[in-house]
């Protein structure tokens, strides 16, 4: 078992470099940078604080040098906002990050589960067609157009909702983000969920249980559903790099203070550490979450575990 | 961006790995089935019509309509819909006629689409088509690449591109072509692989033709099928990336327009003007729908595993 994490973590390893690569070349081919300010700095102050960064090295040299600061787990400080480094700013905007997204990977399994539950029970019956619906308009709506659309309905006109804001962060402020955040999930994990389930109900196994006359809850229950979630698992792994990556747009459309809001401004400001130090903590999060992932899965699924 | 995602599984699994025996009996064009399948297909072909009635509104429209898309009517300032006054989806803070600002703007984000789905389609083709054809370490260093560029999270990339490239929309797109064409170089690597092991390659290959050509005269003609789909699934998918892109305020600017920058200036004018959201939201959503039913029709028509 350890092996196979320790396997894992290893190859993510090239693919963390090559983003960190990418990353650096083109936020130092863009226009502009960390100290261009509305009132320029004076040259003297400019050059100064241009040398304290190492900004006048050879590109390749300042690269190796990120490389090899990043090496001791160091992110090294911020351009633009002073007095913070780049771990404290990432450690501020994290718990707003992880309770919008948390919360929402949670719904999205819960909600989509139930609704395929629903819909491969009730199969073409109205509540299954309205489920697929929803989920179709879920799957097709891009988030920054549903999210004005929830806040216009509950935010200004029903007036039930804070239009957006953390607040106190109670499910008040949360309700709205997490919603448009878990969305499409609810909707594919309903679908994948529909899909397998159905198929699952066919199979004889299950025929074999309902003849020996287990009633059909405990049949669903006990029986179909847990070889029907392996392909619901297995999507769980690019859910939780999309969620983390979807929190960009919902952290900016309802004004959360998370990672993703950081991200933005340091990208529209040229904040050169900011940028990396948030993209390799994305890209680490992201391989952990698909490890926990597949630990999950290979739990779910004998024939994976034996490999 | 997510939408897609299942759907791009989906397809993978049709195209990638497939490995076709030789059809029997009489041989019959797989366009012209593919053809006659969609044609059956009434979702499809509705889908089909709506979108076409989009594209000629959005090259015809803005001629047609009385109001120019940014010339203010001094008359009506955030002036309702009204059929009377002409303004028949009323007109936004500044004057200008809603109708034509989004006929406008549908235009936009299609060019927009339209340059990076091309860019996209003939790096994805030419990429897919050499790997696959090359075959050896050649091919699997190629498709290692594909695997490190996948494992990048695309919302980020999106987001360092728009600061590299802010300054020119259509530069910025073809940009984001430049990240699309992963999914399109995996499928035709896959149909490459067992497309040139056919009859008429190794015709084409004793008579003398140099390799280039095998690939740009026998190999991609006969790709039409997948790639044609894939790329109507991209189509949308740079739509919502440059409506996103627009909604931050990164991506099409004044005085051009574009639906997602419409989009944001209604969910700015949120309680005060509805119509300012509901009109290009709505556009945005028919769109998309269509165009998810044409490429599932078209996958439908086209599906290898069908025949």
């Amino acid at each position: 078992m350890l092996t196979f994490v320790l396997k894992r973590l290893a190859s993510t390893i090239p693919v963390i470099l090559i983003a960190i690569t990418v990353c650096f070349f083109i936020l130092r081919l863009a226009p502009g940078g960390p100290f261009d300010q509305e009132r320029a700095l004076p040259p003297d102050v400019l050059a100064n604080l241009r040398a304290y960064y190492h900004l006048n090295d050879p590109l390749i040299v300042q690269y190796l040098r990120y490389l090899l600061r990043l090496a001791q787990l160091d992110l090294g400080p911020s351009f633009v906002t002073k007095d913070f480094t780049v771990a404290q700013q990432i450690a501020i905007g994290l718990p707003y990050t992880l309770i919008v997204g948390g919360s929402a990977f949670f719904l999205a399994i819960v909600g989509g589960i139930t609704a395929g539950i629903y819909g491969a029970l009730y199969q073409n019956r109205s509540a299954d067609w309205l489920i697929a619906i929803v989920a179709m308009a879920g799957l097709v709506v891009p988030n920054f157009l549903v999210a004005p659309i929830l806040q216009l309905v509950f935010g200004v006109h029903l007036a039930w909702l804070p239009v957006g804001g953390w607040g106190d962060g109670s499910i008040r402020f949360l309700a709205m983000p997490v919603v448009v955040l878990a969305l499409p999930h609810i909707a594919r994990i309903s679908r994948l969920m529909r899909g397998s389930l159905i198929e699952t109900l066919n199979s004889n196994f299950i025929k074999t249980a309902t003849a020996k006359g287990i009633g059909r809850r405990r049949v669903v229950l006990k029986h179909a559903l847990r070889p029907a979630l392996t392909p619901v698992v297995s999507y769980l792994g690019p859910a939780a790099s999309y969620l983390l990556t979807g929190s960009i747009v919902v952290e900016q459309i309802f004004g959360i203070p998370g990672i993703g809001r950081y991200f933005v401004q340091a990208a529209l400001n040229r904040d050169y550490g900011m940028v990396l130090g948030t993209v390799v903590f994305y890209m680490a999060l992201i391989v952990v979450l698909n490890l926990l992932v597949d630990l999950a899965y290979a739990w779910l699924d004998p024939k994976v575990r034996q490999r | 961006m997510s939408l897609y995602a299942g759907k791009r599984q989906a397809l993978e699994e049709a195209f990638i790995e497939r490995d076709d025996a030789i059809p029997r009996g009489k041989p019959r064009s797989v366009s012209r089935d593919a053809l006659r399948r969609l044609r059956a297909n009434k979702a499809a072909m509705t889908a089909i019509v709506i979108f076409a009635l989009i594209v000629i509104a959005a090259i015809v429209g803005p001629h047609l309509v009385p109001y120019d898309f940014e010339t203010p009517d001094w008359s009506a300032f955030t002036a309702p819909p009204s059929i009377e006054s002409g303004h028949y989806f009323g007109t936004d803070q500044n004057g200008r006629d809603l109708l034509a600002r989004t006929l406008y703007g549908t235009r936009v984000s299609l060019l927009v689409a339209l340059i990076a789905t091309t860019v996209s389609v003939v790096v994805g083709v030419l990429y897919g088509a050499i790997a696959g054809f090359a075959g050896g370490r050649v091919d699997s260093a190629m498709m290692r690449f594909v695997d490190v560029m996948y494992a990048l999270p695309y919302i980020l990339f999106v987001i360092l591109l728009m600061v590299m490239f802010g300054r020119n929309v259509f530069l910025l797109f073809a940009a984001i072509g430049l990240l699309e064409w992963l999914t399109m170089a995996r499928i035709v690597r896959g149909q490459t692989l067992s497309l040139k092991e056919k009859e008429f390659v190794e015709a084409a290959r004793a008579g003398g033709v140099s390799n280039f050509a095998i690939i740009l005269r026998h190999i991609v003609p006969n790709l039409v099928g997948p790639v044609v789909i894939y790329a109507t699934l991209t189509i949308p998918e740079i739509v919502v990336t440059e409506s996103f892109l627009s909604y931050l305020g990164f991506g099409v600017q004044e005085p051009l327009t574009s639906l997602g920058t419409l989009i944001s200036e209604g969910a700015a004018a949120l309680g005060a003007a509805d119509w300012l959201l509901l009109f290009p939201g709505g556009v945005l959503i028919v769109m998309l729908l269509a165009l998810a039913f044409i490429g599932d029709g078209l996958r439908d028509a086209f599906d290898p595993k069908d025949r």
